[in-house]
């Protein structure tokens, strides 16, 4: 069976989507020709034509204001950003317009805007953030952020059939990386479902995207001098699934938090709020944070290798919390 | 040899080191040497260094990611921009900005800038400086067509009407954002229209000829400098390279960058110093020049070291 790499299943879940259902649309700077910065939408615009695989102007307030005007009239708009970082561009739109329109109308809008993210290639301070905690700290917006093939497109058809603007975080360096067998079907993921990606008995890692991969490096590591690590790829942030973080909080009592984003009221820091508050009689030791330093991105590769929370960062803490 | 002669002669050899300092980067960037993004200038020599020839050593300059040759023709050594595409610590933002963030408070180089669009009004903030100072300084702002479409050069535009600031709007018409060419990106084909809309005064020409770049932008920042007025001015250049380093350009024809190489700056700037009497040896000499300082800057940057953690700590916060 051929592999299908996380961006081709990210592709093809648009691409199903819109076969299933002709009011989902794509819009973005360069996607239809082009197939998008990253190559996501390739081919699309050549089976949906132009009026479904639509290029906007450079533009992003315009293009995700534009989104929710037609998910008011009845679409259901996809709207790529070329990098996440420039979402912040779109920023009223998203955290003003998109997030409360619901709440004010009752006015379902179905937009997903897509975030490719994350840092790790030495692309500088401005095209290497991870800006999760910006949304999940909107109420009225769900946001996801898978870390393989199978929820990349699972993800991506649920978070296309919700009735909420999603935030799909789709991390960059997973794009090519990572692949796996798919097979055929109607392969769906739900919001608000997290995933053990690993079992383990006397720590447990609550991570999401990029750093899934380097906590189940770390885990394996682990094994090896007998400590046994469950990883929990929590997949939705909002909202959060508290019946799988908790019962994999309470089973080991150990905790780390890992994040890629800057740790300061990052993501995770509402992790542990929450664990703190409603497992504490569970736990037994402090809950640990493995974050990018509260730092912007360097351009130098090498550097920023070193100030990313990977394996053997994670590790650490893993050891350290074993121990305790 | 006559004055004009040997303007021309400056001009010619900054447009060579701009492009033959890229080719060395590019040169780097597939030897793997430097990663991230890389957006080349070449084709649009003209443009940068006939604007900044009208400058003062005082007036401001703020540009987008496409910035090397801004940098360049701003005086800035080819050293630490080389050593800056590096990532290495010699460089001009200490190898944390990389190719898209040079800066240089010294020479007033206030940037360039990933974010699209987002630098204009801060063009404005500089130029609202200088009028507010009475210091008579000028602020000139680079930015591509495709750019013309995000609010943030709207509100710029707005801003700099209304307050008359002394600000030169300088729109690179390369004739594609990315992969998407204008028609697809704006409904006008001439972006200097937009002044109209803020009473704005305007102009448009090609930088083919960097004499004439020069002049044109002139007047705009003798406009600026000596009535405190702004203007939104379209230079019409092509880039011949991709958008990128990683952009293979297959929205366009080879036949059609074969046809825009054929009027090339640089080439043109060399057919005018002929006529002004410059002989082979006079360019012979510039290359062998100009070859020797790149070298040089890749030695540098090649031999320099990386920067460390505690430099990103302390630059931070100030
Ligand atoms: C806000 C924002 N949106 C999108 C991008 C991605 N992007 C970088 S350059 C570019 C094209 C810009 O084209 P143009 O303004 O014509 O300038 P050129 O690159 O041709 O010099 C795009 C879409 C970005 N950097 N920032």
């Amino acid at each position: 069976m051929a592999e299908t790499t996380y961006i081709d299943a990210i592709r093809r879940g648009l691409l199903e989507e819109m076969e299933r259902d002709a009011a989902v649309f794509l819009m973005g700077q360069d996607i239809a020709r082009f197939g998008g910065a990253f190559r996501a939408t390739k081919g699309l615009y050549e089976r949906f034509g132009r009026l479904r695989v639509v290029n906007t102007p450079l533009f992003e307030s315009g293009a995700i204001g534009a989104a929710l005007g037609a998910a008011l009239a009845g679409k259901r708009p996809v709207v790529e950003m070329q990098f996440a970082d420039f979402v912040s561009c779109g920023f009223n739109q998203i955290v003003n317009n998109l997030a409360k329109t619901y709440y004010r109308w009752e006015a379902e809008v179905p937009v997903v805007v897509r975030l490719p993210y994350g840092g790790g290639v030495g692309a500088g301070p401005f095209h290497s953030q991870s800006p999760e905690a910006w949304f999940a700290h909107t109420p009225g917006l769900a946001v996801v952020a898978p870390s393989t093939p199978r929820d990349a497109i699972g993800l991506m058809k649920s978070a296309i059939r919700d009735p909420n603007p999603v935030i799909y975080l789709e991390h960059r360096v997973l794009y090519r990386r990572e692949k796996e067998d798919l097979g055929e079907g109607d392969l769906t993921t739900p919001l608000g479902r997290a995933r053990i990606a690993r079992e383990g008995s006397d720590v447990t890692v609550l991570t999401w995207g990029w750093t899934v991969h380097e906590a189940l490096d770390a885990a394996a590591e682990a094994a090896k001098s007998g400590v046994s690590v469950e990883v929990v790829d929590l997949r939705t942030l909002v909202p959060l699934d508290e019946e799988t973080v908790f019962a994999a909080a309470k089973k080991t009592g150990k905790i780390v938090v890992v994040h890629e984003a800057t740790a300061t009221a990052g993501y995770g820091a509402e992790l542990v709020a929450r664990l703190a508050d409603l497992c504490f009689e569970h736990l037994d030791g402090p809950i640990l944070r493995v974050a990018y330093p509260d730092r912007p991105s360097p351009y130098n590769k090498n550097l920023e290798k070193e100030l990313l929370p990977g394996k053997a960062k994670i590790l650490d803490a893993v050891r350290r919390l074993a121990r305790y | 040899m006559t004055n004009q002669h040997d303007a021309l002669l400056d001009l010619y050899r900054q447009m060579v080191l701009i492009r033959r300092f890229e080719e060395a980067a590019a040169k780097a960037y597939s030897q793997g040497k430097i990663g991230g993004f890389l957006h080349l200038y070449i084709g649009q020599e003209a443009s940068a260094v006939g604007a900044l020839s009208t400058l003062t050593r005082d007036d401001y300059v703020v540009g987008t990611y496409r910035d090397h040759g801004l940098a360049l023709a701003r005086g800035m050594s080819a050293r630490s921009c080389m050593a800056e595409i590096y990532g290495k610590v010699t460089g001009c933002s200490q190898g944390l900005g990389g190719s898209m963030h040079f800066f240089d408070a010294e020479r007033r180089m206030m940037g360039g800038y990933g974010i699209v669009g987002g630098h204009v009004p801060l063009a404005a903030g500089c130029a609202f400086a200088a009028k507010y100072r009475g210091s008579g300084e000028v602020a000139l702002c680079f930015l591509g067509e495709g750019a013309v479409s995000i609010g943030d050069f709207h509100e710029a535009m707005s801003l700099a009407a209304l307050w008359k600031l002394p600000l030169v709007t300088i729109v690179e018409n390369n004739e594609y954002s990315m992969g998407t060419p204008l028609s697809r990106t704006m409904s006008v084909a001439d972006s200097s229209t937009k002044a109209l809309a803020y009473n704005m005064a305007r102009d448009r020409f090609e930088a083919k000829d960097v004499l004439v770049v020069r002049e044109r932008i002139g007047a705009a920042v003798e406009r600026a400098r000596r009535e405190s007025l702004p203007t939104l001015i379209e230079v019409q250049t092509y880039r011949y390279r991709g958008h990128s380093m990683s952009d293979p350009g297959k929205y366009r024809t080879a036949d059609e960058v074969e046809a825009r190489k054929k009027d090339d700056c640089i080439a043109n700037a060399e057919r005018s110093l002929r006529a002004l009497g410059a002989g082979d040896d006079v360019f012979a000499r510039v290359d062998q020049e100009i070859e020797a300082a790149v070298d040089d800057a890749v030695r540098f940057a090649d031999e320099s070291a990386e920067p460390g953690e505690e430099l990103i700590e302390a630059y931070t916060y100030a």
